[in-house]
């Protein structure tokens, strides 16, 4: 039997588009998150909170992924922000062609920075880079507060850990969940995780999330 | 359920390789790191329906993890680590590094033998010299 040493990245295809979506990006000066979480954490609440509150301050456009609808992207036009609608029938995560095609579609020359709202799942995700400077990943608390530990990979890939929806552990709420613990675990994994605990139904918390965000802009 | 989009790139990459060897792939060996989080019952199923009517059916596939490592900051011992629990063999310190995940690797692919045209065997033993 011949035996052929391939010595191939699996996944080349999909990197190369993720090149060529970061170069894209840099080009015009845009910075570009990738935000991964489970379905319902609040990742569009965050978004439409985060354009709203910096309005004029920073431009922000977002590409949107879901396996229906084209919810989300209204959601987001609605604060007269741009977004396009991936919409991938079925499949748990984008993929780096998917965002290139989206990001033709965007006046990237008119933005500073570009959210990707991927997929709502905790795992595949991780696994495909889209030419993003940063992943982040999205905890709300009624989900529980050992996910770092269930879920380690996308933890130990993201620059910031949004902890969301902090007004649920108001006193007397049914919610346990030990913040403690989940930055524990969270920089165990991955000791320079910046962790902003936050309620974007509130607004507690959003300040240092956004001092972080413009802290990130390309210097022009 | 990404090992679908992982088995759909594997079976083109083969692909490339067989037209590229000239042979029919009977067996693929490939890696992967542990935060890729392949679960090999799901990523077999789907290479096997996505290869199904290629020239990829009925091939086997072995999958190789590869251990995640990190970097000891107290005393730079490098070591694999399963991310329950993890402190350094040496120092005991639970301040470390995660070093860079491996990535999915199609490693050696088998083809049968005498089914093309001469121009494999060379390779082959090319391969082998190597």
């Amino acid at each position: 039997m011949a035996k052929v040493n391939v010595g191939r990245k699996i996944l080349s295809a999909n990197e190369t588009y993720a090149r060529k979506n970061n170069e894209l990006l840099t080009r015009h000066g845009n910075r570009c998150f990738n935000m991964i979480s489970s379905p319902g954490s609040g990742k569009t609440t965050l978004l439409v909170r985060t354009i709203k509150d910096l309005a004029g301050a920073v431009k922000i456009g977002v590409i949107e992924g879901d396996i229906q609808t084209d919810i989300d992207a209204q959601r987001i036009r609605a604060t007269n922000a741009p977004a396009i609608q991936i919409i991938t029938e079925g499949a748990c995560h984008l993929s780096a062609t998917q965002v290139h095609q989206a990001l033709q579609e965007l006046s990237l020359d008119n933005l500073e920075i570009v959210f990707i709202e991927n997929v709502g799942n905790l795992v595949c995700p991780s696994s495909f880079e889209l030419g993003e400077d940063g992943k982040i990943v999205v905890l709300s608390v009624a989900e529980g507060d050992d996910k770092p530990a269930k879920y380690p990979a996308i933890f130990a890939k993201s620059k910031v850990l949004l902890v969301n929806k902090i007004d649920l552990l108001a006193a007397g709420a049914l919610v346990d969940f030990d913040l403690e613990r989940v930055k524990a675990d969270a920089r165990r994994l991955n000791k320079g995780i910046e962790i902003f605990p936050v309620s974007a139904r509130t607004g507690e918390g959003m300040g240092a999330w956004y001092d972080w965000l413009k802290g990130r802009l390309a210097k022009s | 359920m990404h090992e679908a989009a992982m088995a759909q790139n594997l079976v083109e990459v083969i692909l490339q390789e067989a037209r590229n060897y000239g042979g029919r792939p009977i067996r693929a060996k490939m890696s992967c790191g542990m935060l890729s989080a392949v679960n090999d019952d799901v990523l077999s199923f789907a290479f096997e329906a996505v290869a199904r009517g290629t020239l990829c059916e009925g091939m086997q596939l072995e999958i190789e993890h590869k251990p995640l490592q990190a970097k000891c900051r107290v005393c730079d011992r490098i070591f694999a680590v399963d991310l329950s629990g993890v402190k350094c063999p040496d120092c005991g310190k639970e301040d470390f590094e995660l070093l860079p995940d491996a990535p999915l690797l199609l490693e050696q692919i088998e083809f049968e033998e005498g089914v093309d045209d001469g121009e494999g065997e060379r390779r082959q033993e090319d391969t082998e010299r190597q």
